[in-house]
């Protein structure tokens, strides 16, 4: 068990790339950190780094007191898990998870208890001695846990460890490897680019954009408070509307058009707000009540069970709406749509940086 | 025939032949292939140089081999000269075989490179970075994840390399002992050659044939199963 400390680590590939530009991340002892951001962010490029796969171009990685920047991965103290499980195809699933304490010297009676734990943990006893190609993608990715938990190590890395299994397996992982993280109490970075993951694996979040962290925070921290507009579109779903709006008298309206009012709490010429779809409530008439006014029309209801996504747009065109409706409301298109957003919900970004204003 | 003792020396001779032929096309070849792994997963400019080397490396290599090793006009006779080894090829036998053996040897490494080379490009990556964190010793790395992960191409290049050593050096035999009038070392196949076209011997040449037929005939099954392992292997 360790804490993990980057310290404006950046990374570039052959000398123009720059997949990592200065991240800095203070994680605690047992603490369970995501990366989380879209495709070519840096995520992989990070963990790998403090994994040892990938050279530091410049800054530190610290794992517990001591500076890992040229130590090799074998000597780091980590155990990773691969988005493909990466495991020895020619090796049993006993050998695949011995592998590594074999190598360390660790005596043969100590080796069989570790992986007998292990495999007793992940219900994996009864394919010890299968080769990896005779299991199922759910059980190898569970030889894979294996692999990394029988090490006990100072941390587990994580990349996309869950994103080649199917939907329903992939929820049944997510759970137990939250559950497995809890129990052991190690140090855990888990990379991944479903947000759903994130907010549900994660202790504290980090945002990732391009190369640089947009926000770190508990997920419900970033959900309620998102520190860019870039944040506040990637983390929740279906994502937060977000608007341009402008300066209108005493109030403000569309940048681009009418159909939204509401007082200008900001006083500024130009921003962005931002409404959650289950922050939008439908009402009988224009104009009742504080915060933000919408008119608009309705394209499209689509039921997804639980609730119902209510697609919708304002009469001159622009952006479209979505708000989050209950399973049973009704909505015809082209039907007209009230709706209102209290002061409390509303989101003010930028317009330039797209940086949240408070 | 079979128990005439020129025909036992002459099969021991090819034994000893295509075992060190195996082994050395085949170490040598691996030892270079592992190196031009490392700098290939580095770059993927090298990538453009390697598909050249594919194309063209086994005729050039052949090619310059035979000159190279020609006892009467390649520069190895003087080279070895140079360290006080006079070698006469043609005349004494050890020095025969062994011009014979590194000629051999010299012709097919760039063959079994380019297997080597596939093969090792073919290792997934994350499972050689998987053992970079569970090993630290990159030698046993390489002996307990990337050697047992070869052995599929190893052993199909086992047999295409001892078929190669039994059947498709005569030509390199052939141009080494062909003038010359000693007790020279012949393989099993140079041997059919000679007694049936140069000693007339049509009747024992056509048995000897019948043997090595058997030969190719359990070398090439093997080598079908070998295949089909192969492709289940991946
Ligand atoms: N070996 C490499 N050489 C050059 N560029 C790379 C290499 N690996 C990743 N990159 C680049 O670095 C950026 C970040 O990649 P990566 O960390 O894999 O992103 P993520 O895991 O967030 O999808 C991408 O633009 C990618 O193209
Ligand atoms: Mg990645």
């Amino acid at each position: 068990m360790a804490t993990i400390t980057l310290d404006t680590v950046r990374k570039v590939y052959g000398g123009n790339v720059e997949a990592v530009k200065g991240v800095s991340i203070d994680i605690a002892d047992g603490e369970f950190i995501v990366l989380v951001g879209p495709s070519g962010c840096g995520k992989s490029t990070l963990l790998r780094m403090m994994a040892g796969l990938e050279e530091i171009t410049t800054g530190d990685i610290r794992i517990g007191d001591r500076v890992v920047n040229n130590v090799d991965p074998a000597d780091r103290d980590i155990a990773m898990v691969f988005q493909n499980y990466a495991l020895y195809p020619h090796m049993t699933v006993y050998n695949n998870l011995a592998y590594g304490l074999k190598n360390r010297g660790m005596a043969k009676d100590e080796i069989d208890r570790r992986v007998k734990e292990a495999a007793r943990i992940l219900e994996i006893g009864d394919y010890l001695e299968r080769k990896p190609r005779a299991l199922s993608g759910g059980q190898r990715q569970r030889v894979a846990m294996g692999r990394a938990i029988v090490r006990e190590p100072a941390a587990f890395l994580f990349d996309e460890p869950l994103s080649n299994l199917d939907a329903k397996l992939r929820v049944q992982m997510r759970v137990e490897i939250k559950r497995l993280q809890r129990a052991l109490g190690t140090t855990s970075v888990y990379v991944t680019h479903d947000q759903l993951e994130a907010m549900t694996l994660a202790d504290r979040l980090v945002v990732l954009n391009g190369g640089n962290i947009e926000q770190i925070g508990a997920p419900i921290d970033v959900y309620d408070k998102p520190a860019s507009t870039f944040v506040a579109s990637f983390i929740g779903s279906p994502a937060m509307n977000l608007l341009k709006v402008k300066a209108d008298g005493n109030g403000l309206a569309l940048a681009t058009g009418t159909g939204l009012k509401g007082p200008n709490t900001k006083g500024r010429d130009a921003y962005i707000i931002g409404i959650r779809p289950e922050h939008l409530e439908v009402v009988s008439a224009p104009g009742e009540g504080d915060g933000i006014h919408l008119e608009a029309s309705v394209n499209v209801l689509e039921p997804v069970g639980a609730e119902s996504y209510l697609y919708s747009s304002f009469a001159d065109g622009g952006d479209e709406i979505l708000v989050r409706v209950s399973s049973h409301a009704r909505h015809e298109p082209d039907e007209k749509l009230y709706l209102r957003a209290a002061p409390e919900n509303i989101h003010y970004f930028d317009a330039e940086t797209g940086q949240r204003i408070d | 025939m079979v128990t005439s003792t020129d025909y036992g020396r002459v099969a021991r001779f090819t034994a000893v032949f295509t075992f060190f032929v195996t082994l050395l096309s085949l170490g040598i070849a691996l030892l270079l292939a592992v190196k031009a792994d490392k700098v290939l997963r580095g770059a993927s400019s090298y990538k453009t140089l390697l598909m050249w080397v594919y194309a063209v490396a086994p005729p050039v290599a052949g090619l310059i081999g035979v000159l190279l090793f020609d006892q009467h006009v390649g520069p190895i006779v003087e080279l070895f000269a140079l360290f006080g080894w006079k070698m006469q090829i043609g005349v004494s036998y050890f020095d025969t075989s062994f011009a014979m053996i590194v000629t051999a040897v010299w012709k097919q490494i760039p063959v079994n490179f380019i297997f080597f080379l596939s093969g090792l490009q073919g290792i997934s990556k994350s499972v050689q970075e998987a053992a970079s964190i569970d090993c630290r010793s990159g030698f046993r790395r390489f002996w307990t994840v990337t050697f047992p992960l070869l052995a599929p191409t190893g052993f199909f290049l086992l047999i295409i390399n001892i078929t190669y050593a039994f059947f498709d050096t005569f030509g390199i035999i052939d141009v080494i002992v062909k003038n010359e009038p000693g007790n020279n070392p012949v393989t099993l196949v140079y041997k059919v050659y000679l007694d049936g076209f140069r000693g007339n011997d049509l009747g024992g040449s056509s048995a000897q044939s019948v043997i090595l037929m058997v030969m190719v005939f359990i070398l090439t099954i093997v080598q079908f199963r070998l295949i089909e392992r192969r492709v289940h292997y991946t």
